[in-house]
C-alpha cells in the first residue's frame, strides 16, 4: 500500500488530469504553502503543489535572473513547457521573491483563468498580521466564489478546514512513528506521503493514510537496521533520489523541518466561531519558512525538538542555491546544532543533484557519525 | 575613446555641490558622536519611516544600512576586506552585497567614516524583500548584547494596478494592508518608548514627517527638470544628491538643501545650462550601480550620450504618482492636498501610504509595474536608449529584470544589458561592460 503515495507522486500530473475528467472540477495550481488550502476545499476546488521535474531544461533563461534559486527555476519550467496546462487557475502566497517571480511570468506567458497573489504577511511575529491576513481572506475567498458563481457557507470553510487538519493529524501519527527504535516508514517513504498529500485529493489521500496507518504499519522495517538517524532540514526538497541514496548508504531519516516536510502540515488550524480568523491564526503560527522568521528564530526551537524527540545522529542542511533566507539562517543554525552537539553537513541543491559527488560527502559524514576515534 | 564632438550648450559645476558632500559627511558623524551628547543611535532600512524615531527626540541619528552599505562599495579595498570578514564568518557570497559589507564592517569593528564601528542602541528595519527583516535580526546577532530588533512588515501587496482598457498603472492603495503598517507602527512605538524610557513626541513626529513628505516629493520635482533638453544634471551626479534621501528622509537640513537644489537646477535649465556640454543622445539605466565603478556613466559622455537618470535614482526614496492619461509625476504631500494633520494615527497613516506608493516597493509586488514605469520614463525624458544592470548583488530589487529587458525590447526601445553586483567588485567585469556601452553607442548611431 505505501507504493501508492509513490505512485501518486511520480504520477501528479495524470492523476490532476483524470481528477478533472472525472468531476467536471476546477483544479488549482498552487507556488508555496502558505496558500490555505483549505478555501479550496470548500470550494471543492483540486489544490496541486506545482514542484519540478527535476530535468536540465532551457526555457527559463529569458524570463529569471540567472541568481534565483533552482526551485524557482524549475517550477516555472513546468509552465512554460505546457505541463500544467490543464490549471484552471494559479495561486501564490507570498513567501519569497524567487517564487513570486516564477508565478509573474506564469501568469504573464501561460495565463490561467484565475489567479491571484495572497499578499500573506511577511511579519509572522508582529500580532497585528492576524486581522491583517483575515481580512485579505476574506478578499481572497470573495474572489474565488465569483469566479466558482457562488458564496462559499460557514459550513463549507469548515468542511474545508476539517479535511485539510484530517490530512494533518494523519502525517503526524506517520511522524509519530518514526520516533521508534526501528522505524517502520522511511525518510523517503514519508516524504512520498507528505509530497502526495500536496497534489493528491486530500479526501482520498486520507482515506489511504488512514488504512495505511491501521493495516500493522507498526511491524514493517523491524529488521531493518536504521544505523544513524538523520534529520533534513532546508528549504523546499522534493528530491526523493537524493533522500533514497543517504538512505541507502547507511541511514534512517527520521524526522525534517522543510516544506515538502514536516513545515506544510505540522500545525493544525484550531477551529473557533469565525473559521477565516482561525484560518489566519494557523497561517501566521506555522512553524515559519526562514523569509518569515524574523526578528526572533522560532524554527529553530522546533528543530531543536525534533532532533531530540526522535534522538537524531546527525542533520543535513538541504538547501537551494541562491536560497537568500536559508544562506542567511545558515550561520546561526549551524552555530545552534553545533552547540547542541549535532553533527551536520551542509549541501547546496541545483535543479539536477549530481549524485556521485553527494555520495561521496554523504559517505564521509556517516562515517564520522558511525566511526569509533582513530585517535 | 573620445570623439571630436562638437559643444552644444553651456556647462558648469553645480554650485551646491560642496554643499551636499558636507551635509552626507555631517550626518555620519552626528550618528558616530551621538553618544557623546547622550543622543540615541538607531539603524535599520534605507527605505523606512525615518519621522517615526525622530519622534523620540532631537538627538536621535540614524544610520540606514544601504547608502553605507554602497558608501563601502565605493571603497573597493575596505568593501574587499568587508566582504572577506563576513564570508569567514560563514555568509554566501551571493546574499545581498550591502547587506555583507555592512556585516562585514561590523565584524571588523571599522567604520567607513573613521574610527570603531559606532553600534546603535536599537535596530528598526522595515520590510519588503526577503532580506530585510534578515538583516537586522543577523546585525544584532553578530554585535550580541541582545539590543532589540523591530521590524515593520510593509510585504502587503501592490499599491498601484493595471488597467487593461487604458494600458496605464493607477493608484490603488489597499487598506486594509496600510492599516496593517500603521498598527504596526504604533505598536513599535510604545515597545521602543519602554526601551529607551523616553516619552515620545506627537509634535517632533509631525515636524520631521512634514519634512519626510517634503523630501521624498522635492527630489521628484528635480528630477522632472531632467526633462529638458539639454539635460541640467547626469546619473553619476545625481547619485551624490538623491543619497541624502536614502540617509534620513526626515531632515530639514536634508529638505532646505533640496529646495536649493532645485532652484539652482531650475536655473540651469532656464539658461540652458548642460551636464554634458557635447550632449546629443539620452539613456537611462534601471537600478543600482556597481559603485566602485561609476566610470562607466562618464564613458558614456565620450559619446556625447548624458545618462538622465534612472527609475532607480528618480524613485529609490520618493514618493510618485501616476496621472489618469498614464504620466508619471511627483506625488502630493498631504499638505498640498488640504490634509492638516492633527494626530498620530493619521501621521502615521499618511507616512505609510507614501512609502506603500514607493515604486521600488511595488516591484517587488507587481515587477510589470517597473517595466511600464520605465517604458514612461523613457518617453516623458525624450532618452535613446535604456541600459539593464542584472545586478547580482540585490535579489530584490532585479526582480522581474528579464521580464523588463523583454518588455522593453518587444515594445521597439533599444536595450543594452550588463552583469554585475552593486557591491561586490569581484563580480563586475569593468572591460567587458565598457565593451559592451561601445557596441550599444554603436547601435544608436553614435559613432
Amino acid at each position: 500500500m505505501i507504493e501508492k503515495f509513490r505512485e501518486w507522486y511520480d504520477d501528479r500530473l495524470a492523476y490532476a488530469k483524470k481528477w478533472k475528467e472525472d468531476t467536471g472540477g476546477k483544479v488549482v495550481g498552487y507556488l508555496c504553502t502558505y496558500v490555505p488550502e483549505e478555501i479550496f476545499y470548500a470550494a471543492n476546488i483540486l489544490p496541486v503543489r506545482i514542484l519540478g521535474d527535476h530535468k536540465p531544461q532551457s526555457v527559463t533563461e529569458p524570463h529569471l535572473f540567472a541568481m534565483y534559486c533552482p526551485f524557482c527555476r524549475d517550477v516555472l519550467a513546468q509552465g512554460l513547457k505546457g505541463h500544467y496546462d490543464f490549471l484552471d487557475g494559479i495561486v501564490i502566497a507570498q513567501s519569497c521573491l524567487h517564487i513570486r517571480q516564477s508565478f509573474y511570468s506564469w501568469q504573464k506567458h501561460r495565463p490561467r483563468d484565475f489567479h491571484y497573489v495572497l499578499p500573506m504577511p511577511q511579519g509572522v511575529q508582529n500580532p497585528e498580521s492576524v486581522p491583517y491576513l483575515a481580512e485579505e481572506y476574506v478578499k481572497f475567498k470573495k474572489s474565488v466564489e465569483t469566479w466558482i458563481g457562488h458564496e462559499l457557507s460557514k459550513e463549507d470553510l469548515v468542511r474545508g478546514i476539517e479535511v485539510v487538519n484530517r490530512s494533518r493529524r494523519l502525517l503526524k501519527d506517520v511522524y509519530e512513528l518514526r520516533k521508534a527504535d526501528h522505524p517502520p516508514v522511511t525518510g523517503l517513504e514519508a516524504m512520498s506521503m507528505v509530497v502526495s498529500s500536496q497534489v493528491i485529493d486530500k479526501n482520498e489521500h486520507n482515506a489511504i493514510l488512514d488504512q495505511f496507518l491501521r493495516n500493522g504499519v507498526k511491524n514493517r522495517l523491524q529488521e531493518r537496521d536504521p544505523k544513524s538517524r538523520l534529520m533534513i532540514i532546508g528549504s523546499e526538497d522534493d528530491d526523493m533520489q537524493f533522500l533514497d541514496m543517504v538512505e541507502e548508504r547507511g541511514s534512517t531519516i527520521v524526522c525534517d523541518d522543510h516544506c515538502t516536510g514536516s513545515r506544510y502540515f505540522w500545525d493544525e488550524v484550531e477551529l473557533g466561531d469565525d473559521p477565516i480568523l482561525s484560518l489566519a491564526k494557523r497561517y501566521v503560527e506555522r512553524t515559519p519558512c526562514p523569509s518569515k522568521d524574523w526578528p526572533e528564530r522560532r524554527r529553530f526551537d522546533r528543530i531543536l525538538k525534533f532532533a531530540k524527540e526522535y534522538r537524531v545522529d546527525g542533520a543535513i542542511i538541504v538547501q537551494q542555491k541562491f536560497c537568500d533566507p536559508h544562506e542567511i539562517d545558515k550561520v546561526a543554525l549551524l552555530d545552534m546544532l553545533e552547540q547542541n552537539n549535532i553533527p551536520t553537513l551542509c549541501l547546496e541543491f541545483d535543479v539536477t543533484v549530481p549524485l556521485g559527488p553527494m555520495r561521496i560527502r554523504v559517505d564521509a559524514f556517516l562515517e564520522t557519525l558511525s566511526g569509533d576515534e582513530l585517535f | 575613446m573620445q570623439f571630436d564632438l562638437e559643444i552644444k550648450y553651456p556647462s558648469e559645476p553645480l554650485k551646491c555641490w560642496a554643499k551636499g558632500k558636507e551635509l552626507r559627511d555631517k550626518y555620519y558623524q552626528d550618528y558616530a558622536s551621538a553618544h557623546d551628547s547622550g543622543g540615541i543611535r538607531w539603524s535599520g532600512g534605507a527605505a523606512g519611516l525615518e519621522s517615526v524615531m525622530a519622534g523620540f527626540g532631537r538627538d536621535v541619528y540614524p544610520l540606514t544600512g544601504e547608502p553605507y552599505g554602497a558608501s563601502i562599495a565605493f571603497d573597493r579595498p575596505f568593501a574587499a576586506k568587508c566582504q572577506a570578514a563576513a564570508e569567514e564568518a560563514g555568509y554566501p557570497r551571493d546574499v545581498c552585497a550591502y547587506m555583507r559589507n555592512y556585516w562585514g564592517s561590523k565584524l571588523l569593528n571599522s567604520f567607513a567614516f573613521g574610527g570603531a564601528f559606532p553600534e546603535p542602541d536599537l535596530y528598526w528595519q522595515f520590510h519588503s524583500c526577503c532580506s530585510h527583516g534578515k538583516w537586522y535580526q543577523e546585525a544584532a546577532r553578530i554585535e550580541g548584547k541582545g539590543r532589540p530588533v523591530f521590524v515593520t512588515d510593509c510585504a502587503i501587496g501592490p499599491y498601484f494596478k493595471f488597467n487593461e482598457k487604458t494600458g496605464n498603472y493607477y493608484a490603488a492603495p489597499n487598506e486594509n494592508g496600510i492599516r496593517y503598517v500603521v498598527n504596526q507602527l504604533h505598536s513599535h512605538i510604545e515597545k521602543i518608548e519602554k526601551y529607551l524610557g523616553r516619552p515620545y513626541q506627537d509634535e517632533l513626529l509631525f515636524e520631521a514627517a512634514d519634512n519626510q513628505f517634503a523630501n521624498m516629493t522635492i527630489w521628484p520635482e528635480i528630477f522632472m527638470l531632467n526633462k529638458a533638453i539639454p539635460a541640467p544634471l547626469d546619473q553619476k551626479s545625481m547619485f551624490s544628491l538623491y543619497v541624502l534621501g536614502a540617509l534620513n528622509k526626515a531632515s530639514a537640513d536634508f529638505r532646505a538643501f533640496y529646495n536649493e537644489l532645485k532652484d539652482e537646477v531650475q536655473d540651469r535649465v532656464n539658461r540652458g545650462i548642460a551636464a554634458v556640454p557635447t550632449e546629443r543622445a539620452r539613456v537611462m539605466d534601471d537600478i543600482q550601480p556597481p559603485w566602485g565603478f561609476l566610470k562607466i556613466f562618464r564613458h558614456l559622455e565620450n559619446y556625447g550620450c548624458v545618462c538622465i537618470g534612472s527609475y532607480y535614482s528618480a524613485s529609490l526614496m520618493f514618493a510618485w504618482d501616476i496621472t489618469e492619461d498614464g504620466m508619471l509625476v511627483p506625488k502630493k504631500t498631504p499638505k498640498q492636498r488640504g490634509i492638516e494633520i492633527k494626530d498620530r494615527d493619521t501621521c502615521l497613516w499618511h507616512l505609510a501610504d507614501f512609502l506603500l506608493s514607493n515604486l521600488w516597493f511595488n516591484n517587488m509586488q507587481d515587477n510589470g509595474l517597473k517595466a511600464w514605469g520605465m517604458k514612461k520614463m523613457y518617453e516623458q525624458w525624450h532618452c535613446d536608449g535604456i541600459m539593464i544592470h542584472y545586478n547580482r548583488g540585490c535579489e530584490g530589487l532585479s526582480m522581474g529584470v528579464a521580464e523588463q529587458r523583454l518588455y522593453l525590447a518587444e515594445h521597439g526601445i533599444p536595450v543594452m544589458s550588463f552583469e554585475g553586483n552593486m557591491g561586490d567588485a569581484r563580480e563586475f567585469d569593468e572591460a567587458e561592460t565598457i565593451k559592451r556601452i561601445d557596441t550599444f553607442m554603436e547601435t544608436l548611431g553614435l559613432k
